[in-house]
Formats: C-alpha cells, sequence, structure tokens
C-alpha cells in the first residue's frame, strides 16, 4: 500500500513539474554558471586530488546541485500550505510517509536529469571520466536529494511563511557548501579547516564522488562516503516523516 | 447511534510562555444526518476541535468518536469515512480541475478508470460541468467552493466538516452553497459539521447549534430553542442570542475573497 501511495502523490508532482520548463531547467543555472565561468581558471592548477581539474570540479557541482536544490525544497510545501493542499491531502487515507516519499522522489528525480545534463555539459567543457564513476555520481546525487528534500519539507512544515524559512535554509547551506570543499578540495586547506571539514556529513560524499571520478572505486572515500549518504538518509526521511506527521501546522 | 461523539476533548499547546490550553474539554454529540453549527468568538477553541475531529492534531486529553471509528487509536479510519474543507479551500491553484479530482480519487485509492468516472460525476453533481480540463484559477470563488466540496465528497462519506464555507462569497454564491448543503443532506444523508461566522447562516441551515468559548461548550440546542432560552423569545436575532451566551459578538468575518 505504501508502494501505491508513494506512486500516486509522486505521479501528481512528477505531472506538475513536467508541465513547467522553466522549474525543470532554472536550479541548473548556478552550477552551469561555475561550469563555464569558474572552471576553466582551475585548468592546470595543482589541486591536491587525482585526476583532472574538471575530474575535481564536476562532482562538486553536481552534489551543489542538491545541496542547494533540495534544501529549498521546503518552500513548495510552504505556499501548498497557504492553498490548503497539505491538509487536504493530510486527511485521506494516504500514510503520511508516502506524502513525503512521493514528494520526495520527485525532487530526487528532477536533480538526477539536471545533473545528467550538467555532466553533458562538462563533458562539452573537457570532462573525461569512466562510465561508472559518472553512474555512481548521479546516485550520489538521487541520495543527497532525497535526504536534504525530507528535511526541508519537515522544516516547511513547522515554517509558516517562506521569510522564516528562508533565512535558516541559507544560514545551514552557505557553512554546508563552505565546509564540505564543493568547490576546491579539502586537501588543499589548512589542518584547522580540514579538521572541521570531517564534521560536515557532505564533505564525505564529495570525497567519494571525486574518487568514482577517477575510478577509485574499492578507497575508504568509497566506503565513507556511502556510509555516510546511509546514514544521512536513514536519519533525515527518519525525522521527515515524523515531523511531517505530527505537524499541526 | 451519534456519528460524532466527545467526551473531555483538549488540546494544549506548548508555547514559550507555558501550556496554552486551546479546547478544555468538549462534550458533545452529533446524530447522523445532522446539520450541526458549531459556533464561538474568535480564540474559543472552534478550529482546534474541528482539526483535532478531522486527525489534523491530536488530542491531548479526553476521547472521541467519529463515524465509528476512535479518533486516537483508529485515526485512518475516521479519515476514510469523513470529508473535509477547510477555509483556505485544498485546491492548487495552477492544476486542472480534472486534474485535482482524479488525484483525490486515487488517493482514496479508486483506480484509475474509477478516479475518472468519479471525477465527471462529482462535476456533474456539483455544477461543474464543462469546467474539468479548466485550471482551478480560472474558477470563480462559487465554483472554487463548490470544487472544494466536490474534493470531500471524493469517496462518499457519512461525515463532511465545512470550515467556513461561505467566506469571501458574495450573496449569491453563499445562497447557493446553502443549498448544496442541505441536497447533501436531504439527498444523500450526509452529517455536516459546519463552523461559521455568519449568524444568519448557522440560522438558515444547522438543525442544531453547539457554541464553544474558552475552550468548553457553553450552550446547545435548536436555534429556536437557544434564542427563546438566552433571548427571551424565539423569535429573537441569533445575534442577540450569542451576545447573551458569549457576552462577546461573533468573530469578526473575514471577507477577504476565495484566492483565485
Amino acid at each position: 500500500m505504501l508502494l501505491h501511495d508513494t506512486a500516486i502523490v509522486f505521479g501528481r508532482y512528477a505531472r506538475q513539474t513536467l508541465s513547467s520548463k522553466f522549474q525543470i531547467l532554472f536550479g541548473l543555472l548556478m552550477p552551469l554558471l561555475y561550469l563555464f565561468f569558474f572552471g576553466p581558471l582551475l585548468t592546470g592548477l595543482p589541486l591536491g586530488s587525482e585526476g583532472s581539474s574538471w575530474q575535481v570540479l564536476v562532482p562538486g557541482l553536481l552534489l551543489q546541485l542538491g545541496l542547494f536544490g533540495a534544501s529549498f525544497c521546503g518552500f513548495g510545501i510552504i505556499v501548498e500550505k497557504t492553498y490548503g493542499v497539505v491538509d487536504r491531502m493530510r486527511v485521506t487515507p494516504v500514510s503520511r510517509l508516502a506524502l513525503l516519499l512521493g514528494r520526495v522522489l520527485r525532487d530526487a528525480l528532477l536533480f538526477a536529469f539536471q545533473s545528467v545534463l550538467l555532466v553533458l555539459a562538462a563533458l562539452v567543457m573537457g570532462l573525461r571520466a569512466p562510465l561508472a564513476g559518472i553512474v555512481v555520481g548521479f546516485l550520489f546525487v538521487g541520495v543527497l536529494s532525497m535526504s536534504l528534500a525530507s528535511l526541508s519539507y519537515a522544516l516547511g512544515m513547522k515554517a509558516n511563511t517562506p521569510a522564516e524559512f528562508g533565512p535558516v535554509i541559507n544560514a545551514l547551506t552557505m557553512p554546508a557548501m563552505l565546509l564540505s570543499g564543493l568547490m576546491l578540495p579539502m586537501a588543499l586547506a589548512p589542518g584547522w579547516l580540514d579538521v572541521l571539514s570531517h564534521f560536515v556529513p557532505l564533505r564525505y560524499l564529495v570525497d567519494a564522488v571525486r574518487a568514482a571520478y577517477v575510478g577509485d572505486f574499492a578507497s575508504t572515500q568509497m566506503l565513507y562516503g556511502t556510509l555516510a549518504a546511509l546514514a544521512l538518509s536513514a536519519v533525515s526521511v527518519t525525522i521527515g516523516t515524523r515531523l511531517f506527521a505530527r505537524s499541526g501546522a | 447511534m451519534a456519528i460524532i461523539s466527545t467526551a473531555g476533548l483538549a488540546r494544549t499547546f506548548r508555547t514559550k510562555r507555558g501550556p496554552v490550553e486551546a479546547v478544555r474539554g468538549i462534550d458533545l454529540t452529533v446524530a447522523p444526518g445532522e446539520i450541526l453549527g458549531f459556533l464561538g468568538p474568535n480564540g474559543a477553541g472552534k478550529t482546534t476541535t474541528l482539526r483535532m475531529l478531522t486527525t489534523l492534531l491530536p488530542p491531548t486529553g479526553g476521547a472521541a468518536t467519529v463515524a465509528g471509528c476512535d479518533l486516537v487509536r483508529d485515526p485512518a479510519g475516521v479519515r476514510e469515512k469523513c470529508g473535509y474543507v477547510a477555509q483556505s479551500g485544498g485546491v492548487d491553484p495552477n492544476i486542472s480541475v480534472r486534474e485535482e479530482l482524479v488525484t483525490q480519487g486515487r488517493l482514496y485509492r479508486l483506480t484509475k478508470a474509477q478516479a475518472a468516472a468519479r471525477a465527471e460525476e462529482l462535476a456533474s453533481e456539483l455544477g461543474l460541468d464543462g469546467l474539468l480540463d479548466r485550471k482551478c484559477a480560472a474558477l470563480s470563488g462559487g465554483q472554487r467552493r463548490r470544487l472544494d466540496i466536490a474534493m470531500a465528497l471524493t469517496h462518499r462519506p457519512a461525515l463532511l466538516f465545512l470550515d467556513e464555507p461561505t467566506t469571501g462569497l458574495d450573496p449569491a454564491g453563499r445562497a447557493d452553497l446553502w443549498d448544496l448543503v442541505r441536497s447533501l443532506r436531504d439527498r444523500h444523508g450526509t452529517t455536516v459539521f459546519l463552523t461559521t461566522h455568519y449568524l444568519d447562516e448557522a440560522d438558515a441551515l444547522a438543525d442544531r447549534l453547539v457554541v464553544v468559548d474558552h475552550g468548553t461548550v457553553v450552550a446547545q440546542g435548536t436555534p429556536a430553542a437557544l434564542k427563546e432560552r438566552y433571548a427571551g423569545s424565539a423569535t429573537a436575532s441569533l445575534q442577540e442570542t450569542f451576545l447573551a451566551i458569549t457576552g462577546r459578538g461573533p468573530a469578526p468575518v473575514d471577507t477577504t475573497p476565495v484566492a483565485v
């Protein structure tokens, strides 16, 4: 029944997304700007990592897409609350988990699709990486998106207005971006910053995707990244569902 | 057997300033097929009670049976048998009427074919023929309200909760909606639990009124009985009666049009 309910909720939101090309493509703007205008600056620089500068930058941009895209998903549910759509769905027999998962799966698929477009653009710019590594990168974007979207929806259920929600998300995403080595590897950082970054789960995902992009699938980075992604998704979906179900908003 | 029965139903909110008892203990019964008007001044606990009865908010005290299901132990059962129309409505303006009605049917576990057929049936029954492929945003306030009610009737509920259903509608739209509510009861035997700030609406529609204040029931009875008892005459206005019961007027009417 959970699968059936999730599929129905997913279908509704997927059809809504498909009807808006703007929504599908707009999220790509920031990573594409980094790819076109920041990527060429890194060519030939020693980045303290294996592979070309594109193999370092593109994994970071993929996870940046997931980080910023998914973290702001909660805005949508604040709008839906004002329309009464959330309450309407919460008084149907559909499980609370399905109401969350259907939305989250749509988001994960949207960001995975945007990731494909981003990688295609990166290939044109000069990226060369093993196909398996690229696929692993998409999986990590999907898991990160599901995790952060779950938390974002839960927070959106708690917030009354976008003005309450936006600053909280900004305050969380900016440090996560800077401390996870999304733009440049933390190997370049002074010791204290490197130590600090190990407390940010996103760092392990970034390191894992960079390892996948140079074909290093049996590395400790890959192991830690996988474990961090699984833990993050389990904790996020659990918290998300509980808050989603409990919220009297 | 009552379709709604509550005993000491209560909800306390924890706030930074300490606990706030929004509903202190509601005792009421609603008979099947009844149209019940649930009235009270602002902050009386109407909305909190309604949100508890529709499973949107868990109670912190007391007990309730709604449509034969225990509110706390079997909220899913309550959801299967009740319909709810919120004051703000419940449709996305950017989605078509058909999409919303079909999705609602699917959420109530109808097959695709059943949901599509039910959407057509509801559109016809509620005067939304020819509007199925329009965006919800393109509907008038009255049509939008009818759509909200159609959504709540998808699964043919025995009990319908309406929260301020005519807020923002013009007089013709309100009269139209009153007819609809009466016909639901007369044709399908649907029980209607209605909150409203319009006392004329409560007077015209409700078989029985329950007045709440400070989180408890302070008066209940037929409109005529309440007028007789509190205002001294069965021909008194409900406004006078309400003032006599609560010492305050009803909450000001929000005349904001339904968002389109």
